[in-house]
């Protein structure tokens, strides 16, 4: 069992690894953002294994926090690339 | 056992999307596949987590985080792929159809 | 009543979501809960009636388990077109006629559209939906509406209208 969640654990990072080569690599503008986008969300999944690793439940709360942070920052960036002001 | 299988599944369908993510050509394919594939991986693996732990606080935590998760990263990827379109990104060569084009004008 | 009602779901989802029963824990709640109520009750709820219609209720779960199918079949249709080495795409962006009239209503058929296989909803005008569709089946709009949102917008309008 405990195998099992490491090697899942290191194939999580793994995919985490493969979004960054696609913010660095993204030819335009919005392939990045959908690198950051799909990053914010593989990190819940970090955040969940490590959580039945180490029997603690606060990591759970960690990977809400992070959601909601990275869902704000896409739309922030979301907006910025149609064009307007940010406070309309 | 029941979480292993869960959160087996779950890495299974991010290999995929992140795979997606990589080999497919134009930025509205590449959030379509990672986005569907990416979000049920995490809901899969958060319901191992829950299977995992019981009735107590984690349960009720990993069951909250499912649907902030949901609402979170499709209202993202709306948003996201309406701002590919206004910032102007090309669509693949291989489009056969846009509606968009005459009503944004 | 609807300002009530907001604050007192947000109470409960406060209390599970921290799952301790303490006084310090209970007024730190009720302040968070009376602040997001203030603010946010004009946009999501217009009427509260709706919330203690049982009818309401076994459509929502009849509309979970047709969209959990749908998200399981999703993930293997991206499976397929992302692992075939020749890559079966033929994208294009469909205009979609909807006629469920409430904000709510169209988030959530928004939300199911990009959740089944293959299309992402990518802007709303007036009554129109606009769909990019990873694999175009068929030029014709009536078969397209019926593809795209036929599943959904029966239930979706009995769940909310």
């Amino acid at each position: 069992m405990t195998e099992i969640l490491n090697i899942l654990l290191y194939i999580q990072i793994g995919l985490s690894s493969v979004c960054l080569y696609r913010i660095i690599r993204g030819p335009t503008i919005p392939d990045r953002m959908v690198g950051i986008d799909i990053f914010g969300i593989l990190v819940v999944g970090i955040c969940a294994i490590i959580s039945v690793q180490t029997e603690k439940s606060f990591i759970l709360d960690i990977g809400i926090a992070w959601i909601i942070l990275s869902f704000i920052g896409t739309l922030t960036l979301a907006k910025y690339l149609t064009g307007k002001k940010l406070n309309e | 056992m029941a979480t292993a299988i869960f959160i087996c599944i779950g890495v299974l369908f991010n290999i995929f999307g992140c795979i997606g993510l990589i080999r497919l050509p134009d930025v509205y394919n590449r959030l379509q596949s990672a986005t569907k594939c990416v979000t049920l991986g995490c809901c899969s693996i958060l319901i191992g987590v829950a299977i995992h732990f019981g009735i107590s606080d984690a349960f009720f935590k990993a069951l909250f985080a499912i649907p902030i998760i949901f609402f979170s990263s499709t209202v993202a990827a709306h948003a996201l792929i309406r701002g590919a379109y206004h910032f102007g990104a090309k669509l693949d060569k291989r489009t056969v159809k846009d509606d968009y084009k005459d009503a944004v004008k | 009543m609807r300002y009530v009602t907001v604050f007192i779901l947000s109470l409960i989802f406060w209390l599970l979501l921290t799952f301790r029963l303490s006084v310090p824990n209970l007024i730190v709640g009720s302040v968070a809960s009376l602040i997001c109520s203030l603010i946010f009750t004009r946009y999501f709820i217009t009427s509260v009636y709706k919330l203690v219609q049982p009818k309401r209720y076994f459509w929502f779960l009849v509309y979970l388990v047709v969209f959990t199918w749908e998200c399981i079949k999703a993930n293997f249709d991206v499976a397929y077109r992302v692992l075939h080495p020749a890559m079966p795409i033929k994208p294009g962006i469909v205009k979609v006629k909807t006629s469920l009239k409430s904000e709510l209503a169209r988030m959530l058929l928004a939300n199911s559209i990009t959740m089944t296989p293959g299309t992402i909803s990518v802007d709303i005008i007036d009554d129109y939906l606009f769909v990019h569709w990873i694999y175009v089946r068929s030029d014709d709009p009536e078969v397209y509406t019926s593809i795209i949102t036929g599943k959904f917008e029966k239930y979706i309008k009995n769940i909310i209208e």
